[in-house]
């Protein structure tokens, strides 16, 4: 499976908080227009920009602090072809894995809002189109090509009655 | 072998003993969501087709936006009111308090296993329970299995020894830690307290440190039981539910961290992440606009009776607004016999009914363009607090009650005050 997109580059520490505010804790019920301040208070010009297929290029501990599970759901939704991040934090992975949202650890520090990017899942790499460069991610983990495969969470549930991980 | 206490905890949930690093399937004894996460919990429960495993051991908590300011909060407040009603899950009603501190109450079990859709789920480890914060597909599957994937953390040994100093108290410590290992110091990790300190801690202060171990991004954060589980158990009416939880003396951990006590002084975690944190006596030029007391963090009747020694008597800035929340009802009646409520009240504070009140930015106690605001919660995020012009500063009651009053943040250590 190969990605093409543009790159959108965010800092480290970027929290479930700048993903889906507080403040808008009324959208929860209501996704579609809650993706549409997906990402608003650390970057107000993402959500009306994103194109599908884009990518979130983050630093270290993408996703810190609040479980709402809202958070990957809405970058999902804006149309994000996968989060690319030094590092993420552990319940949004999980949540992330759970939704079928793609999330990949890489070094990202040389990658720069705007790059074209094209991104070989099967074979781990990404290529910086802008920059001619190529970077590989780290494996996926087992768990998540299982999950990912069956659709999410849910779905893994529905098919096998169970789960069917270990 | 010697196992920690996650792996110790875990392994009583699964078919056989487990180790750090692997990958089980793990019974779980209690669930829990809020009213942020319940609705989307609620949902996906609903395409399994399945009954909850174990009704009286799911609860849907109303705390974060209660009562509601909206409809739109109100209508999903609804919605785990009817879902409660369909399986005979239990309803925690606006009003009666923060999920965290609610659990710890009523619902949660030394040697349990407690799943949450919110983050500071870990709390209740400071029970000896394994107590982790999950996503609401998490917690919908959970409920309807009884079961949850897991992969067995590998843990660090925070060893606390010494006397905390006048003025110094748990959050200080855990403030102070969080600062040393980073936010993402223990990402994965299960973070495990003991030493003298942690011995002679209430276990007000042991869910104030249990509660932040997600802030260094830990999966739980973890205390053996002794003497003082066992009293807050017979508290609560629930003497029998009482185990020995130990770590073994041959466990293996990741690393250990020791920290001398008596050395930590009062601190504060800076805008706009929790470990940016810098001693209160170096901010004292700070103004601040509004003190927020309260939450699953140092919203306990000890907080409280910490709060009101420093104000009795005294007044509120006028330049500052002081907000007062009660972590949960029974608090909130125990405060108001203990006359702690009158002392607010006198010295200019508003009151909140028992729920995360300010803390969310959902509502009651948005900050203005620029303003700031010293809380006694567990998070500091830019926007955090409703507003992305707003700065929070986090610390711990004392800090913030003598802060109140100065309008300038204030190292109660400083000022005698607590003596």
């Amino acid at each position: 499976m190969n990605l093409k997109g543009k790159s959108w580059k965010f800092p480290d520490n970027i929290s479930t908080d700048h993903i889906a505010p507080g403040r808008l804790f009324h959208l929860r019920s209501n996704l579609p227009e809650f993706a549409k301040h997906v990402l608003e208070d650390a970057d107000p010009e993402f959500a009306k920009n994103v194109q599908k297929g884009d990518f979130v290029v983050a630093g270290s501990n993408f996703g810190l602090g609040s479980s709402r599970e809202h958070a990957p759901q809405i970058i999902k939704l804006s149309g994000v072809g996968a989060v690319i991040a030094k590092s993420f934090a552990r319940i949004f992975y999980r949540n992330a894995i759970n939704i079928g949202l793609l999330l990949l650890e890489a070094d990202t520090d040389k990658i720069n809002s705007g790059d074209e990017l094209e991104i070989d899942v099967r074979g781990g790499i990404i290529k910086n189109l802008t920059q001619d460069t190529t970077i590989s991610f780290k494996p996926l983990p087992e768990v998540m090509i299982k999950l990912q495969n069956d659709g999410g969470l849910v779905e893994h549930i529905k098919k096998h009655g169970d789960f069917d991980l270990v | 072998m010697g196992q920690t206490l996650a792996e110790k905890i875990i392994s009583m949930h699964t078919q056989k003993p487990v180790t750090q690093g692997e990958l089980c399937i793990a019974k779980v004894d209690v669930t829990a969501v809020q009213d942020g996460t319940g609705p989307l919990t609620v949902s996906e429960f609903k395409k399994l087709g399945k009954k909850p495993a174990n009704p009286s051991r799911m609860i849907l908590f109303i705390d974060h936006a209660c009562p509601s300011p909206r409809k739109e909060l109100s209508n999903s407040h609804n919605v785990l009111r009817e879902f409660a009603k369909e399986t005979g899950a239990i309803l925690s009603e606006g009003g009666k308090g923060v999920c965290h501190q609610r659990l710890v109450e009523d619902f949660v079990n030394p040697g349990e296993i407690l799943v949450g859709a919110d983050s500071h789920t870990c709390t209740s480890g400071a029970l000896g329970a394994f107590a982790t914060g999950m996503g609401s597909t998490d917690i919908a599957v959970a409920s309807a299995l009884g079961k949850t994937w897991l992969k067995v953390p590998s843990s660090f040994k925070i060893v606390i020894n010494g006397d905390l100093r006048e003025g110094v108290y748990a959050k200080d410590l855990m403030l102070h830690l969080i600062g040393l290992i980073g936010a993402d110091g223990a990402t994965y990790k299960a973070l495990e307290f003991c030493g003298s300190t942690v011995e002679k801690m209430t276990m007000a202060d042991r869910f104030t440190l249990s509660n932040m171990a997600v802030e260094a991004g830990a999966k739980a954060g973890i205390f053996a039981t002794d003497e003082k589980t066992k009293e807050f158990l017979r508290e609560h009416g629930r003497e029998d539910k009482f185990k020995n939880i130990d770590f073994d003396d041959d466990a293996t951990y990741e690393r250990v961290i020791k920290i001398d006590a008596s050395k930590v002084v009062p601190v504060v975690s800076c805008p706009h992440t929790v470990d940016n944190v810098k001693p209160a006596s170096e901010l004292s030029n700070v103004k601040v606009n509004q003190v927020y007391i309260g939450t699953c963090t140092n919203g306990r009747i000890e907080d409280l009776r910490v709060a009101a020694k420093i104000l009795k008597g005294k007044k509120v800035n006028s330049d500052t607004r002081l907000i007062v929340a009660p972590a949960s009802v029974n608090i909130l009646k125990q405060a108001l016999k203990e006359g702690l409520i009158d002392i607010f009240v006198e010295s200019g504070a508003s009151i909140l009914p028992p729920g995360c009140g300010p803390c969310v930015g959902v509502h009651a106690g948005i900050l203005g363009d620029g303003e700031v605001c010293l809380a006694t919660q567990n998070r500091n995020f830019k926007g955090r607090m409703g507003n992305t012009e707003g700065f929070i500063y986090l610390s711990s009651p004392a800090t913030a009650a003598c802060s109140a009053i100065s309008g300038f943040i204030t190292d109660p250590s400083l000022k005698g005050v607590t003596k």
